[in-house]
Order: structure tokens, then sequence, then C-alpha cells
């Protein structure tokens, strides 16, 4: 066995150890009960262990808000920063340290409002850094204004008359700002959610996931009609590379394209051939089927919108450090402080 | 004396007078599409490889084109060079390069009684003369009549030295700064050998650009030497400076030396999160050449971004900077709070302007002093240092690095757009000789614990990727030692107070404050940052004429050097200039409870020595 296999075994070995429980922290996770930020808690620690990644070279970053604790219940690096800026803080820590499985926590509030900004620039920039958008549609540590994926109408605390913002949809933002990953799962199916975190860590880039997430308190049901067992089928449609994409409570639906729009057609007019069969690889497609569900009576896609590949910031950027010192050599701190013209005084001087 | 000079031809005489002067101060103005910061900076090169010691002082509008002729459009460079140790651009100058006469106007109330002015006529038409709000031309109406005044046309000079170098005329027109060095070059015996190379250098590959500045400066170098309208001739002798290699710095260029010395000697990846503005942003196109360093320079979306972008890779282990001036400052407040109570260090570096807001964007200021040092929330102690002069901005640089890395906190560096941008010779530091600060990480993974703290009370640092030292950090309070959020009420005091004497500690790792003359007397002149060189000038000039008179220049502002209370209390009174209303003097007050004069000027301009040589003569005269 040659060296190098050994310490792939050895890497292996101790990696295989870890379990979710080795990821779960010491301090008390301190959620609502029934909060949906438990599922994705577990959902992460669950992920982790398959990953193939050393548990001190995981950190998990966060903003400010109730998902953003999120850090606090991981025994890996953890990071709680302040509201808005995990992405910020994320990108310098992956850009200065790039072998490092870097995870960031955030809410709808932190990421698109007061964060906004951070967040269409990481997207661009691609550091290969995971970003859950906790999307409960609240502000909820501050206990239940509206936020800016609230819908029209929405009455809150702070628009007892309903919203009059129209909401952002996440997945649009994200697309538009060159995302190479973009998705959108749920707190209440487990099994897709653990699926779209190991997706995200194998994605090289900024992976994004709109995870709706159920505020018992201030919020509750906001997503009822997705995640409840009568309405779930007819109003969510799963996205899968390569399928067509089909839906309803029995089956009996299906997405088509007229042009560019998408249309629902029933399965008895249809058959599966004439669907729309998914394309993860296709910018195009992801538009439109972030679009979808702003029309009425059309179904919510969960899954990978789009996964493409683009250099990632960090990647580029060591390049240049790379290639600086190939070009230039080493820095030598004399030659630095010697760079330019410069001229001797002989001791003629006091 | 006067010497007859043979031109290369043979063909004309004359006769020059030499007069070796001590020091010389020349100011180039014209419009901002004139190109007086490239010939003041090419004179400047020439004049720092000579051996005079000098500084720098470019000052120019905020507008990147204002209109042709104006009189808010006027760029101007000052160069102030002597054979003796100086330390400010100097108070009015000695000869004035107008090329327009906006920029006649706008400088002429600084220039020296007798002092030279070389005009540009081409440029004294109607046009300019009415932008310039002239009734009559003052190359006409004897106003100018206390000085000497060299009417050149160089505008037609310099065309006509062109002509075949078949550039349209408005090409030809752009070399005319060129001619306008040359002649400076002749009149203060400059070689024009650095200036030559240059050209080739930066207009390599557009040779006919290369050609025209070529024989643009040969040509005024020639009309200076030709035509009787020059008969003097200026030597300044090399100054007497402490021997050493030097080069010359601006105070960013200082700054991001400073920057990259620091990594080095802590052993660390360097890195930079920052957002352009002026005077700040040379700082990041300066380190944005340095990857070879392993220096990683990141232009974030915003100064929030820039600095949170810092704070991540601290954490990371990189030894990280962020870059800005005051409206910057501002944003980033909210995450110095966050740097200084997660305990990692990071260096601040506000290259403060004219404010408030948007305030004088290209102007110099030093009225961040509050801010950095209270404009917080909550109890939010960070150590804060102020750099004095150009080449001071590379200590200034790396001691706040060196602070920030032994004791696990934000520095403030505070310089400001006069130093930023202005020069001076530095004496260039031997690498060996900057003391080592590399501090080792956390080592035991079984005891370790986020804030636990040593001797300094500065707790360990451990980064991401170190097996066995996990642990989560954040803005919320956190339990002593633990570092578990804690929302106790004892244990917030205790924390509040902890931080607090932990920068208050700093004290006792700074030197004491040294004083420039007596340490009693009559009175003391104190300062901060870019006003140290009018003052030790103000201050030197005055104590040769005998008077009582110190100049204590403070560095470290927060914490104050442990010495300096009881050295404030043995003058009588303690004046302290600032380009401020008082901002020092309100904390030394609060700090020391001592009477002080404020000395205030907010004008977007530098003190000069003058200033305060008569403010300080009045206050001596009332002693
Ligand atoms: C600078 C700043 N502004 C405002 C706040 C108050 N604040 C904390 S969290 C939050 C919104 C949280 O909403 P979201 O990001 O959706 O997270 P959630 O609590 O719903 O998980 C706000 C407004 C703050 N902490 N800092
Ligand atoms: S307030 Fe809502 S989001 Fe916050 S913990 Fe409770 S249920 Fe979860």
């Amino acid at each position: 066995m040659s060296n190098e296999e050994a310490t792939k075994e050895q890497l292996d070995d101790q990696v295989k150890k870890l379990t979710p429980k080795d990821l779960a922290s010491d301090q008390d996770v301190r959620w609502c009960p029934g909060c949906g930020d438990y599922s994705m808690l577990s959902q992460l620690q669950r992920t982790l262990p398959e990953i193939g990644v050393k548990k001190e070279d995981i950190a998990v970053i966060a903003g400010i808000g109730c998902s953003s604790r999120f850090p606090y219940y991981m025994s890996t690096y953890g990071f709680h920063g302040i509201h808005g800026r995990a992405l910020a803080i994320a990108s310098g820590l992956k850009a200065g340290h790039p072998k490092l499985s870097v995870w960031v926590s955030t809410g709808d509030g932190d990421c698109l409002s007061i964060g906004g900004n951070h967040f269409i620039h990481a997207l661009r920039r691609n550091v290969d850094i995971n970003v859950m958008m906790f999307n409960n549609r609240i502000y909820a540590l501050t206990k239940g204004q509206y936020s800016p994926t609230s819908q029209h109408g929405q009455k809150t605390k702070t628009s007892p008359q309903g919203v009059i913002d129209h909401p952002f949809n996440p997945v649009l933002i994200a697309l538009g700002a060159e995302g190479t990953f973009v998705a959108r799962s749920m707190d209440r199916d487990p099994k897709h959610l653990k699926e779209m975190l190991l997706r995200m860590a194998q994605h090289k880039g900024t992976s994004f996931i709109d995870l709706l997430q159920n505020c018992v308190i201030f919020n509750d049901k906001a997503y009822d009609i997705y995640t409840n067992k009568e309405t779930r089928g007819d109003n969510t449609v799963l996205l899968e590379h390569g399928k067509p994409l089909v839906f309803g409570n029995n089956r009996d639906k299906g997405i088509r394209l007229d042009g560019f729009r998408p249309q629902i057609v029933s399965l008895d007019d249809y058959s599966e051939s004439d669907l729309l069969v998914h394309d993860e690889k296709s910018k195009e497609l992801a538009f439109i089927l972030g679009h979808m569900n702003d029309q009425p009576d059309f179904p919510m896609p969960l899954g990978v919108f789009l996964d493409i590949e683009r250099p990632t910031y960090e990647e580029e950027l060591d390049k240049h450090v790379q290639l600086a010192i190939e070009k230039e050599g080493a820095g030598d701190l004399n030659a630095l402080l010697h760079n330019g013209a410069t001229w001797e005084i002989e001791g003629n001087g006091k | 004396m006067a010497t007859t000079v043979e031109t290369a031809d043979g063909k004309k005489t004359k006769s020059v007078q030499y007069i070796e002067v001590d020091e010389v101060t020349i100011r180039f103005a014209g419009d901002s599409g004139d190109g007086m910061q490239l010939t003041g900076n090419q004179f400047t090169s020439t004049t720092a490889q000579l051996g005079n010691d000098l500084s720098t002082f470019p000052d120019y509008p905020s507008e990147i084109r204002a209109p042709a002729g104006t009189l808010y459009g006027v760029s101007g460079f000052q160069i102030h060079f002597s054979s003796k140790a100086i330390h400010t651009p100097g108070d009015r100058f000695d000869t004035l390069v107008a090329m327009n006469p906006a920029a006649l106007k706008v400088n002429l109330k600084l220039l020296h009684e007798g002092g030279n002015i070389i005009v540009n006529t081409d440029a004294f038409d109607a046009k300019n003369l009415k932008l310039a709000k002239y009734d009559t031309s003052p190359l006409e109406d004897n106003s100018l009549k206390g000085y000497k005044v060299f009417p050149v046309p160089i505008t037609t000079l310099t065309t006509a030295a062109l002509e075949d170098t078949g550039l349209s005329k408005k090409d030809m027109m752009r070399s005319k700064n060129f001619f306008a060095l040359g002649l400076l070059y002749w009149m203060y015996n400059r070689p024009m050998d650095q200036t030559l190379e240059w050209i080739q250098q930066k207009f390599g590959k557009l040779p006919a650009v290369a050609d025209a500045n070529t024989k643009a400066l040969k040509a005024g170098y020639n009309f200076g030497n030709i035509t009787e309208t020059f008969t003097v001739q200026y030597e300044v002798r090399p100054a007497e400076l402490p021997a050493g290699t030097y080069r010359n710095v601006t105070g960013n260029e200082a700054t991001a030396l400073g920057m990259v010395a620091a990594t080095q000697k802590a052993g660390l990846p360097g890195f930079l999160g920052s957002y352009p503005i002026t005077p700040a942003s040379e700082i990041l196109q300066e380190l944005s050449h340095q990857k070879r360093f392993n220096f990683r320079t990141f232009q974030a979306e915003d100064e929030i971004a820039g600095i949170c972008t810092a704070i991540g890779a601290s954490y990371g282990g990189s030894l990280a900077f962020t870059t800005t001036s005051g409206p910057g400052m501002a944003l980033k407040t909210e995450a110095i709070g966050l740097a200084l109570m997660v305990e990692l260090p990071l260096v601040i570096i506000n290259v403060q302007r004219g404010g408030p807001s948007t305030g004088l964007p290209t102007k110099t200021e030093q009225s961040d002093l509050y801010q950095a040092i209270l404009g917080r929330n909550g109890e939010a102690p960070v150590p804060v240092i102020a750099a004095c002069s150009p080449a001071g901005c590379f200590y200034g640089a790396f001691e706040a690095a060196r602070l920030a890395i032994k004791y696990m906190t934000p520095v403030i560096l505070l310089t400001d757009g006069y130093i930023a941008n202005g020069s001076e010779p530095w004496l260039i530091p031997n690498a060996e000789d900057l003391p080592d600060i590399s501090v080792p990480f956390a080592t035991d993974p079984e005891n370790f614990k986020p804030y636990v703290r040593d001797e300094h009370l500065s707790r360990p640092w451990a980064v991401p990727g170190m097996e066995g030292f996990e642990h989560r950090i954040g803005g919320l309070e956190k339990q002593h030692i633990t570092g578990n959020v804690s929302h106790d009420p004892a244990n917030h005091q205790f924390m509040v107070e902890m931080r607090d004497r932990k920068v208050a500690n700093i004290a006792n790792d700074i030197p004491d404050q040294t004083v420039f003359g007596a340490d009693e007397g009559e009175l003391a002149i104190v300062g901060w940052g870019g006003t140290y060189g009018a003052i030790r000038s103000a201050v030197e000039r005055l104590q040769s004429d005998g008077k009582s008179v110190a100049h204590i220049h403070v560095k470290h502002l927060n914490p104050f050097p442990k010495n300096l209370g009881d050295m404030l209390r043995r003058y009588k009174k303690v004046l302290i200039p600032e380009l401020n209303l008082g901002q020092l003097a309100f904390l030394l007050r609060a700090q020391y409870r001592i009477d002080t004069i404020t000395y205030s000027k907010v004008q977007g301009l530098p003190f000069t020595p003058g200033e305060i040589e008569d403010k300080a003569n009045e206050i001596l005269k009332s002693i």
C-alpha cells in the first residue's frame, strides 16, 4: 500500500467514524417546539458525515435570526455573525482558507433584505459555499414583522392591512445573480431535504437552497398546501434531471411547454413523452420553472433548478497567487521595500 | 556668480547666475487635464534621487475633469525640497508654474513676494481670462509687479517642437506639461535622465507619444538654456540625512508596504477586504499587485462586505485588513463591534478626508477621531493609532498589526488624505530588523476553551482546520472562558470590564510619550496624525528663536501612553492644533482634566508651520 493510499484510507476512516451525534454540540437547542429549523439541523447533521470532510474542516456561518442560531448547535467550527452579513463573512473565510467546507444558515430577512447585496454578489462570484436560506416568510426573531418573501396581502405585526410590497422570489434572484446551483426544498420532507444538502455539498461553487420552513409561532401553516398530504401532490412538482414533470395527487397531471409558457395538462389527454423534461443544465429552463408558481394554480417546483459549472472565486484567486509566485518568485520583503528608484546616502547625517 | 553658457549648437551665449539656496518650494498648477500631478511626480522622483529631503502636496479637485479654465478646476502639485531635513510641503512657494489664468488666480496668494511666476501666455486669451474672472489680463495690468514674471508661450513652443512628429495639434498639446517640466529641470539644475527613462517605460508601446513627450521635455530644457528670459539657475545641494538607502514614498504606498511587511513578519497569509473610496483606494490597488506574498485582495461590493470578508479571513487564520475613508468607516461600524466581540485580530485603516457625509472627498481633515474612539454601539474599546507622515504610515500599519495579533482585537489606524497622497524620502528598513510579530496558535486541544485568557488578557486563536479545536464564536455576549452564549447580568458586566481592561493594558506595551524640546516649560504644542510636519517645523523655528516651546506628538490615541498626563501638566499652556473642532483636546481634557487651547482649522487644507508659529507666539505673549 502506497503512502498516499494509506493516508486516504486513514482519512476515510476518520470521516466514516463521524455520526450525526458527533456533529451535535453540547448546547441546548432553543427553537420553539415544532419549529421547522429542527428538521434542517438534523438533516445537515446526517448529511455532513456522508460528504467525506473531516469535522474540523467544516465551518457553519450565520447572520442573525432564529435560523442563524444554527452554528451553536453544531460541534463544528461556527460563527454567529451580524444581521445580513453571513455571506460576506463566509466569502472571506473561504477565499482565505479554500479547503474548508463552508455552510451558511440564513433567513429570508437576513439573506434577502439586509443582506441582499451580499447575496447577489456571493452568487455572481461563485465562492464555493453552501447557502441554506430558511424561508419562513416572516421575521421571526423580531417577533412577527413581514419579510421580503411575505406574500402580498399577508397580515403581520407591521402590515395590519396586509403587505403591499411585492414579494421576492428567491429562486429567481439567485438565477438572476448568476448562481450556479439553485434548489428548493422544505422542512417537512426530510428525505428530499437531505438529498438536496448532499447535492449542495457536491457542487463546486455557491449552492443556494430556498428552504421552505414553517414558523409555528408567527407564520404557522404558511406552506400548508405544499406539505399536507391531501394537497401536497396537486400543489408541488418534483424537479428531477432527465425526467418529465408529472404531478398531482394521483400523478395524473403534467407540465408541458407551449412556446416558453408552461401549461398544466391532464395525462388523460397527453402522454409523458409530451411533457417538459427537466434539464438542470439549462439556465433558460431554470428561469421558466422559477417563474412557474408565480401564476395561480401552478404547482411549486421542488428540487434542483440549475446545477452548472463555473470556476470558483477562491480557485481563481488562488491561481493568481500561484501565478504571481511562478512569474515573480515568492515575495522577498527586502526586494519589495527596495522596489523602484532608490538612492544611497553616505553617513553625512546626524 | 555669473557664467557664460554655450549651447550645443554653439550659437548663443548668455550670462546665467547660479544661486545656491537651502530650500525651494514650487507649485505646478493648471487644469485637471494639464497633467500637473504627473509633472509634479516626475520632478519629485528626480529630486529625491539627487538626495534632497522633500515633501509634496498634491491638491486636486474632486471632479475627474472639471471644465477647462475654471477656478474650481485647478489642479496643483506642490513640492518643497531642501538640503536640510524638512517636514512639510512648505507654507508658501518660491516659484509658481501657472498653465492658465485660473491657476494663477487661485495660487497667487501663497506665492512669496518677489517669487517667480512662469505663465503659459498662450492660455491667457479672452475666454480663459473671463473663466478665471479677470477683468483685465494680469500680465498686462501691472498687478503682478511684485513678482518676477516669466511669460512663456508654452503651447506654441511645444507644438513648434513637435511639428515634424505628424501628431495632431490636439495630441501635441498634451505634451505641454513635459515642456514645463523640462524648463523647471533647467531652472533648478536637475538632470532629465530619469524622466526620459520613465517616458520610455510608460509609453514604450506608443512610440509616437513617447517621442513627443521626449521632444517636449528637451525643448523645455533647451528653452531655459538658450533664451534670454531666464538668467538665474538655482542649486539645492543634497540634504544631510542619516546614512542608508532611501526611496520616495507616499503615505498610501507606505501603508501598503507596512501591511505586507506585517504579514511576512507574522508568518501569516495576508488578506485585504475593501471597497474603493478616495483617498484610500491606492492601498487596495497597490496590494492587488502583491499576490506573490500570499496576500489576497478582495474588492467587495461595499464597505460592510469589505470588513466582513476580512473578519471571515481573520477567523480562517489570515492577517486581515480593511481600508477605507470616513463614509466607509461609518458603514463598517457594526462589524468593528463584531470583531471586538469575537476577539479576532483585524486592522482597520481610515484614510481620513473632509466630512461629514461625502464632505470634501479629495481634501484632508482629521475629524474621524471621535468616531474611531467612541463611534460604536455598546462599550466597545478599540485601540487607535495614527500615522504622522507619509513614511510614518509604514510603521503605523506594522504597529497596528502587531497589536491586533498580540491582543486579538481590531485596531484602527488613522491616516489622512494629506499624508496619504503626500510623499517624502524614506530610509528603507531592513526586513531582518523589523520585529518578529508571529503568534503561536492554540496548541492544546484537550484544555482548549475559546475565551480563556493569557497574561495579556488575550484569548487563544484557533482556526478552522485545526483538529480538536472546534468551537463557536459570535456577536452575542458570551460566558467568560467557555464562550457559550450568556445573558447573565453579572457575567456581562464582567466581560465588558474585561474587554475594556484588555485594551487599557496595551498602555504597558507601547512606548512612553516622547517630547521634542524641554520636558517642561511655557508651551507644549500637542498634535496627532498628519499635522506632525507643520507643528514640528513651527516648533523648530520657535525654539531657534529661544522660545520655551515643546512638541508632543501622540501616536497612540487609545490607550494613551502612560506618561502623557504627567507630561502635559509640566507646561503652563497646552496648544492643540487640529484639523477638526478640537477632538483630541476633548479626549485629553476628559482623561487628564487639563486645560487646553484648541487651534482648529477645517478648510480641507493642512496647517502651515507659519500659522502654528503665529498662534504659539500669540499665546506666549499672554503668559
Ligand atoms: C443591524 C440589525 N438590524 C436589525 C436587527 C434585528 N433583527 C434581527 S433578526 C431580524 C430578522 C430575522 O428574520 P429572518 O432573517 O427571516 O430570520 P428568522 O428569524 O425568521 O429565522 C431582524 C430584523 C439586527 N439584529 N441587526
Ligand atoms: S419563532 Fe418561529 S422560526 Fe423562530 S424558533 Fe420559533 S418557530 Fe422557529
